[in-house]
């Protein structure tokens, strides 16, 4: 039985309180007033960081003579006020569903060694078990969060405002208005807890099927995992690619890109791998999983290096379609992305292809334990960059920095994580003792 | 003057693969192991040292991605630019994400035929080449190792013997061969 090192336990307790501090200074910091904005502008224009204000003194200056000024300058900081407020809420956002998806990713790549009766895996289906653990609470400040977003505690979802369906009003959008039979607020909440409780259903009763298999002398258990787990990957793959467009493609509703769903699963399931590594090679160190030997982690790094080059692919598909056709409505993504955040938008592609790529290209790097883990720490800053450019262009545009509410939120989340994850590994056995593929898994040799 | 080869010959991948290494145990000289199909982990137990072909693999890749840089910079900026979709093609670096799905075909295409190309002259395999396999059953369901003989033939037959061989023949092999 694995016991959680105090040491540990300590630190994913500073990192929460640290990072709670950072959200709600986040919170605390935000204008409140377009007067506030004016200042933080101004002062920004002094620390380097002057991309918004340049732009802002560039408007006022091309409209000095038409004498609008006034009002134009107003709107533009009635804008600016919205990406400040959006901006601790995104911040808040990107880490939820980071640390969300690392639990959702392992929770399928689980499913499917069970659905495809994989030899090789079982001896780390209880790591994968603890790193799932985390789905329930994820799903509950997930969904905690979108219903705030639906209360119209924060307008990360333009299209949550009613003026914008409503033919009446001079906000009146025909395009939002002629979307409104999927993207309206009771119809999102309801599908949205509809697959959230599917997946922890799944979740659930694997789970307990396999504690129950511990005590169990035969194999009912695993037939019913192997279904549950089947019935779980067709639901899961159809689920997904609507939560991609609810949580995500929706924040800029005029937009739409039909692989979007398989992006964000790219990402989710790179992430989730590169953190089964990490939490193996961690409990290795530890001194615990002994029947874990250097094949099992090289098989995990070939994942990583496989779904790296998988997400590349998909990046590279969107990007080079859109790219190409160049019609404007299609074009606003990427355009916003590579004006105002070119840096991350680009640097993404080294920590999430260019450096894996070489790094584990080689079949005896993939063994060796530190290799793997310095691959997996990029890719796992890299796929951050990757959610963190899913939402904040759209809700904080050239506003943005990383700062205090990011840091903040993504250190609440990774002591949330690690605490939950390493306690529920505590809860059980580290093997599964009646797997039928536990001996040929603990044999595993290539 | 001929030196003595013993041909131990199996019906079981898993058998031959405890033999290889009782074999080996006992340090006679294993020539060579002809088998019908690939035998996972033979090439260890054998103590064959690592293929290289990963490394040539890698550099035929690199050969493939530049080539096809070069090819495209070629074709579409300087010979004959064209207007493809609104997207005039006089600069490189403006129209290459255009070029990305044939660089990734190029440096697959390189790194696949020309490592295949390498293995057969690695492997001293070309078209028309008389089989080397000693025993035309090893390319259906046996298995079949050649033992070097040494100075005691007999001996070394009657060990492999114990190790599960079917048949057992010792044959003399000219030097020369």
């Amino acid at each position: 039985m694995y016991t959680l090192p105090g040491k540990l336990k300590l630190l994913a307790i500073v990192f929460m309180v640290i990072g709670a501090i950072g959200i709600a200074s986040g919170f605390l910091n935000t204008p409140s007033n377009t007067e506030e904005v004016k200042e933080l502008l101004a002062s920004h224009s002094e620390d380097g960081h002057g991309n918004a204000t340049a732009v802002h003194e560039e408007t006022k200056e091309s409209h000095n003579q038409v004498g609008v000024e006034e009002s134009h300058e107003n709107e533009h900081l009635e804008h600016a006020l919205h990406a400040y407020q959006n901006r601790p809420w995104s911040a808040f956002y990107v880490a939820a569903f980071f640390f969300f998806m690392l639990s959702l990713g392992t929770l399928v790549f689980y499913a499917i060694q069970y659905a495809a009766q994989a030899g090789w895996s079982p001896v780390l289906f209880r790591v994968m078990e603890g790193i799932s653990a985390y789905l329930p609470i994820g799903s509950i400040i997930i969904f905690a969060f979108l219903v705030a977003s639906a209360m119209g505690l924060n307008h990360l979802f333009h299209w949550m405002d009613p003026d914008l369906v409503n033919p009446e009003s001079e906000h009146f959008d025909e395009i939002i208005f002629g979307k409104s039979g999927w993207l309206n607020t009771p119809f999102f909440l309801i599908r949205i807890a509809i697959y959230l409780g599917g997946w922890n259903l799944y979740r659930y009763f694997s789970r307990k099927k396999s504690i129950q298999g511990d005590s169990s002398d035969n194999l009912t258990w695993f037939k019913k995992n192997f279904k549950m787990s089947v019935g779980f990957l067709a639901f899961f793959i159809v689920t997904e690619t609507i939560m991609a467009w609810d949580w995500f493609m929706s924040l800029d509703p005029h937009w739409y890109s039909t692989l979007y769903g398989w992006y964000v699963f790219a990402t989710m399931i790179v992430s989730a791998i590169t953190v089964i590594a990490l939490v193996t090679i961690t409990l290795k160190a530890q001194g615990f999983l002994e029947f874990v030997n250097d094949s099992h982690i090289h098989d995990l790094a070939k994942y990583m290096f496989g779904f790296s080059i998988f997400w590349t692919y998909l990046w590279f598909a969107q990007f080079m379609l859109i790219w190409y056709a160049d019609i404007p409505e299609e074009a606003t993504y990427f355009v916003t992305r590579i004006d105002d955040y070119k840096l991350l938008f680009f640097g993404m592609l080294v920590t999430n292809f260019v450096f894996p790529f070489l790094v584990l290209m080689n079949s005896d790097f993939k063994r060796v334990n530190w290799f793997v883990v310095l691959a997996g720490i990029v890719i796992l800053i890299g796929h951050y960059i990757d959610v963190y450019l899913l939402v904040m262009p759209t809700t904080v545009g050239e506003y943005w920095y990383i700062g205090i509410p990011e840091l903040g939120a993504v250190l609440f989340f990774l002591g949330l994580f690690i605490f939950v994850i390493f306690n529920a590994l505590t809860k059980a056995p580290l093997l599964q003792k009646n797997n039928p593929f536990i001996k040929e898994s603990k044999h595993y040799h290539y | 003057m001929a030196s003595k080869v013993i041909h131990a010959i199996y019906n079981d991948d898993d058998i031959l693969l405890n033999a290889v290494k009782k074999v080996r145990g006992e340090h006679y000289h294993i020539e060579e192991v002809y088998t019908p199909f690939p035998v996972h982990g033979l090439e260890k137990a054998m103590g064959l040292a690592n293929t290289r072909i990963a490394i040539t693999s890698f550099m035929y890749g690199v050969v493939g991605f530049c080539f096809s840089i070069w090819m495209m910079n070629y074709m579409m900026i300087q010979d004959w630019p064209q207007n493809i979709g609104g997207k005039p093609s006089f600069s490189y670096f403006e129209n290459m994400p255009a070029f990305v799905p044939i660089m990734f075909e190029l440096t697959v295409f390189f790194a696949a035929h020309l490592m295949v190309i390498t293995f057969y002259m690695r492997s001293r395999i070309w078209p028309f080449k008389k089989a080397e396999n000693p025993d035309p059953r090893t390319t259906d369901d046996h298995f079949l190792m050649e033992v070097d003989g040494g100075s005691n033939a007999n001996e070394v037959a009657q060990f492999l013997a114990k190790t599960g061989a079917v048949e057992i023949n010792i044959i003399d092999k000219d030097e020369d061969h």
